[in-house]
């Protein structure tokens, strides 16, 4: 039986049907991420060297702290990662998100989000690697359908 | 691939690409020349195949000075699996699969 190992690099993409524009609306405004970000809001100016992070849905516990080292809406964004919900990954140092997001033909944009810097977090790095395609997953849908995923 | 499921289906029908998914699920950001070393291929049919996987989205590359490394890139399979698990069969399915690793683990 084959494990996941935990990986300091990790790469996801998705394909959705929206404009870039109405992708970075749904990675840096709190009423789409709590949609698909498990119920979290997301909480920053997206200017860089000011605060990221990522709130339950009713603001009252911290899940995610970082900080924003890159902001070119709607193209890319970059920002430090701590994940706070889990006490064993919230004492491993910061690592790195990147969204990028690359117009195709047909009204189609390519979203990749790389998560790296995890070479210290390997609890991190387990942590978060089924999380980011479930997100993915739940923004395509939310963007297409208007309806976030129903979880069973 | 934009409902790229057809991509994704006709990948996914091989099993020397389902070999690759899974040396990558072991460990990813590999190069062409760490995969092809753990497949009895040709660097041309490696290639082939790697491409076929990243038209359906399930390896994403990434520039690393001259290499190019590739990812497993699992969206796609969780899109297949909200389309056809999740909606009918998540129940009956879990219980199978449950079923299967009992069987298999205690032979």
């Amino acid at each position: 039986m084959t494990t996941m190992t935990e990986q300091a690099t990790q790469m996801y993409a998705v394909f959705i049907r929206a404009t870039p524009e109405r992708i970075w609306d749904a990675i840096t405004k709190p009423e789409f991420t709590t949609r698909y970000f498990y119920g979290s809001a997301v909480d920053s100016t997206f200017v860089p060297g000011t605060p990221y992070k990522g709130w339950t849905s009713n603001r009252e516990q911290q899940l995610v702290d970082g900080e924003v080292l890159e902001s070119d809406p709607p193209r890319l964004l970059r920002h430090t990662w701590r994940a706070l919900y889990d006490p064993e990954t919230a004492e491993e140092p910061y690592s790195r998100v990147t969204w990028e997001l690359e117009p195709q033909e047909g009204g189609v944009t390519k979203l990749t989000v790389v998560h790296d810097q995890l070479e210290a977090a390997p609890k991190t790095a387990l942590s978060v690697a089924g999380g980011w395609e479930y997100i993915l997953s739940g923004m395509k849908t939310l963007l297409e359908t208007g309806e976030p995923l129903v979880s069973t | 691939m934009t409902d790229g499921s057809d991509h994704v289906f006709k990948a996914l029908a091989d099993p020397t690409r389902r070999h690759l998914l899974d040396r990558l699920y072991e460990r990813d950001g590999r190069t062409l020349g760490e995969l092809e070393a753990e497949l009895e291929m040709t660097r041309f049919g490696v290639m082939k195949h790697l491409r076929v996987l990243e038209d359906a989205g399930l390896v994403v590359t990434q520039r690393s000075g001259r290499e190019k490394l590739h990812f497993l890139n699992p969206v796609p399979i969780r899109l297949i699996h909200d389309r056809w698990i999740d909606k009918y069969t998540e129940h009956r399915v879990s219980a199978l699969a449950e079923l299967k690793t009992t069987l298999e683990e205690t032979a």
